[in-house]
This record gives C-alpha cells, structure tokens and sequence, in this order.
C-alpha cells in the first residue's frame, strides 16, 4: 500500500502539484488520469524520487520515502518495478540482458538461475523466441513486455506504470492493460497506472483518481467514474462520441 | 553564476560517480567494456595522426635547420622531443576529446532523454558510478597505451618519410633520437595524458548525464563536452608544463 499525504511540487514559479492525498491499494491497480499537462508524470515521479517533492509524505507500507537515508530509500527502490512511458530499455544490452540486468546486480544468482528467471518473466508476458533481440529491433508493444517482464524480474511489491499504452494500436493495448491487471492480482502487489485513455480505465481500474490543475479532483471506481456529476471528469471521461454515446446506456 | 552553479554541480558528480559501487565484478567487466568501445576502438585514428605528425615535423624541421651549424641529426631530436613533449599527449589528447568525447556525451545524453537513467535509479542503482565511472578509468588505464603507440608511430612516420623524402639519412635520425634522451620526458608526458584523459572523459559525462529536453539538446550536449574538454586540456597542458618542466 502506498499512501501520498499532501503532496505539493512546483517547478521555479509554475506550481504543478497542490497538496494531493491519495491511498493506492494493495492487489489493486489504482489509475490516475488527467488531461495532458494536468501533473500526473511529476506526481509519480515524486512518489518514486525522480522528482524532490516541496512538501508532503510518500509512504512505501507506512515508510515514508522522504525521511529515509539514502541507504534505505535505495531498499525502497528495490522493491520498485517500473514501466517507462517509451520502455527505457537499455539499447546496448538485447531483451535477455535487459531483464538479467537487475539480477546481476543485486542478486547472487548463477548465470543459469538468472537466465531461467529472466526466461520464466518473458513467458509471462507472452514474448518467446525473442531473447537475443535489440530494442532497435522490437515493436513498440514488444519493447512494453520486455520492460514489464524486467519491472518483475525483482518480484517488486510496487509497480509504476507510465501511460503503458501509449503508442500502441487498441488490441495491444488491451494485451498489455490485461496484463499489467493479471500481474498486479498474481503477485498481489500495489500497482499505480497513469494514462489518459479511457478504455484502460474502464478495463482495469480498480482505484481511480482523476487529477486537474494538480489537485486531487475526483476520485472513486471505475462504476462511479461513468455516473459522476462533476462537470471536468464528465468532459475528460465523455470527450470521445463512443463515450457519450455508451453514456446514454447509464 | 552559470559557471559557478556547472563547477560545483561537476564536482558533486564526480563525487556520486567514485561513491560505492553496487557490485565490484559487474564494474570491472564495464571497465573493460569500456577500454575496447572507447581504447582499443581509438588506436587507428591515434595512429594515422600519429605517423603524419611524425612525417611533417620531419620535413618542416629539415627545412628550418638550413644552417650548416646545426647538424642533420637535430631533426631526430625534434621529431623525439615534440612528440614526446606535445604532440602524443596533448594534440592526441585534443583528437580524443572529439571523438571519444562526443561519443560519451551522446551515449549519457540520449540515455537520459530516453529515461534509460531514470530506469536506473529506480532500480536503486548510482547510475552516475554506473555509467561515468568505468568510462573515466577505462580513459585513465589506456591513455598511457595511447600514448606510447601514438609516440612510437610519430617516432616511426618521421623516420619513413625523412628517409623516403632523403631529408635525412638512417644513421643521422637514429642519431638525434637516441641524443641526450630524458627519461623523466616520459613520465610527465604520461603524467599529462592521464590527466587529460579524465577530462575528455569526465567533462562531456557531466553535460550528457545532465541533459534535457530531446535529440537538438543532445547534439548542444556534446558539442559543449568537446568544446570545454579542449578549453580545458589546452590549459592544464599549460599549468602541467610549468609544474612539471620549468
């Protein structure tokens, strides 16, 4: 579980993020969405130390990030797996490499156990046969697999997810939502998703917070989202004409 | 105020960079990594340059020594001196802080805009140490390789091309570069090289390691590298020869 209590960020006089709370559960996968520009990528930034918060509290299962020694905020981050918005996968290294990458160097597994690990997280996120290509090589889906199967690879209690399927046609999208879903279930972990498409919310949110002008503006299920009154979800969740018209079936 | 914020920005990276390594073996075989992309991979432009140096001092100091009471042989002490002296660390310096600096700073650079960075520090890893660190000692461990080929083929050129050209003869050359030789020439020499080498290395990792933006940053990111790299091989090649020679 991770709770953020009264976050606040700005970037010289631009104030980004204002006093945002939130509770992200466990085993659920807890969306924020917001239109573009709204904060979303500095919130989890900050929640995962990309960023320095201003003021405020992240706190990892009752540790609170901001407070800890070095040391210990790099324990934290071990427990992190994370998914770039464009896969940040190291280009030097080929999809095996990439996943071992972690285990190398924070485990003292063998080569064999390390390439049974990495092999088992690729099965998991349906890649086979792929193992000794480049990112250069991969398509933008295959690059959002390779990236879930290293966040896993650490058997991470959180998982961060930067607007996964952005880039990506509808049905790998869904692949991808779906499994970013059966992961967070499986291993029973707390993972937070941002995005701005709603069919990803409607699919997998668990745990909605819609952020505008860096507040905390609305928050509740994916049921509550479609019936909400409050006019700027309204217009962000019914932009699209599928929208309004599966609105008229509520 | 810039220059200020960058020189202490700097040194707060070279300190994160030399902090305590995640895994020793892993950094080790990255120093090696290292030593092949950036050493090994540097040998044959070190080693044209190095025989053209050698061959044109050769003939522009043939030329000067006109005079009959300077013997034919001064011109072996020339070619030896200069390339000891200058030539092999500090213009090879110069040449390497283009193409291996560029190349560290684009590396660092594009894996920042890429958020290959971040994907480190996320995992809990000192993606400075990581990154920077085995690229700095690959430069320190085989600039002194660099700089014994790049004087040995400067040595060679100018004999090949003072023979070939009949400047100077065989006897005459060998002669003047074995003539009142210092060996302590060669350990200043070294001496500058590994100095400059962990300019050419560590000034274009801290302007890619801190870029922002996208792929017209990067391009600023490296020029600057090999910009400052040489401002600042060109001035410690000035205070290292007062320190060491005057």
């Amino acid at each position: 579980m991770i709770d953020i209590k009264n976050i606040s960020k700005s970037f010289a006089d631009r104030l980004i993020l204002n006093n945002i709370s939130f509770n992200f559960e466990k085993g659920k996968t807890n969306v924020i969405i917001g239109e573009s520009g709204s904060g979303k990528t500095v919130l989890l930034r900050c929640m995962v130390g990309l960023n320095e918060i201003d003021t405020g509290d992240v706190l990892y299962d009752g540790r609170n990030f901001y407070d800890l020694k070095f040391k210990d905020k790099k324990e934290i981050r071990k427990e992190i797996g994370m998914l770039f918005q464009g896969g940040a996968l190291f280009d030097s290294k080929n999809v095996e490499e990439n996943v071992v990458f972690p285990l190398s160097m924070f485990t003292d597994l063998s080569e064999s156990e390390k390439r049974d690990r990495a092999n088992f997280c690729l099965q998991r996120v349906n890649l086979f046969n792929s193992n000794k290509l480049y990112p250069s090589e991969l398509s933008g889906g295959m690059k959002k697999r390779v990236a879930i199967a290293r966040a896993i690879a650490m058997q991470p209690k959180y998982l961060f997810c930067d607007e996964p399927n952005s880039g990506l046609d509808p049905k790998t999208s869904i692949v991808i939502d779906n499994l970013i879903n059966e992961i967070t279930e499986e291993y029973d972990i707390t993972t937070i998703v941002i995005t701005h498409d709603m069919n990803s919310v409607i699919e997998i949110g668990d745990n909605i917070m819609f952020i505008n002008k860096g507040e905390n503006w609305w928050q509740g299920s994916k049921e509550e989202i479609l019936k909400t009154e409050n006019k700027e979800v309204q217009d962000f969740v019914y932009a699209t004409k599928f929208m309004k018209n599966l609105r008229t079936k509520f | 105020m810039k220059l200020l914020f960058d020189f202490g920005r700097y040194f707060i990276l070279m300190r994160r960079s030399f902090g305590k390594a995640e895994k020793f073996s892993i950094y080790r075989s990255r120093i090696f990594e290292e030593i092949n992309n950036l050493g090994i991979g540097s040998l044959g432009i070190v080693g044209i340059i190095s025989v053209f140096i050698g061959a044109v001092i050769t003939i522009q100091s043939a030329f000067n020594f006109e005079n009959p009471l300077v013997p034919i042989y001064a011109v072996g002490v020339a070619v030896r001196d200069s390339m000891i002296l200058e030539f092999s660390p500090a213009i090879i310096s110069l040449i390497l802080a283009g193409k291996i600096g560029s190349s560290i700073a684009s590396e660092i650079g594009t894996m920042r805009i890429t958020e290959q960075i971040d994907a480190l520090e996320i995992m809990g890893i000192n993606s400075a140490s990581y990154l920077i660190r085995p690229k700095i000692i690959a430069c320190i461990l085989f600039s002194p390789v660099l700089l014994i080929f790049s004087m040995f083929l400067g040595i060679f050129g100018g004999y090949v091309f003072g023979i070939m050209s009949g400047v100077v003869t065989n006897y005459e050359y060998v002669i003047g570069i074995t003539y009142n030789f210092r060996p302590y020439n060669i350990i200043y020499s070294l001496l500058k090289a590994a100095v400059f080498a962990f300019i050419f290395a560590s000034v274009p990792a801290y302007h890619g390691y801190y870029t922002r933006g996208g792929s017209l940053e990067v391009g600023k990111a490296s020029t600057k590298g090999v910009v400052y790299s040489c401002i600042l091989i060109l001035a410690f090649d000035l205070i290292l020869t007062q320190l060491l020679l005057a």
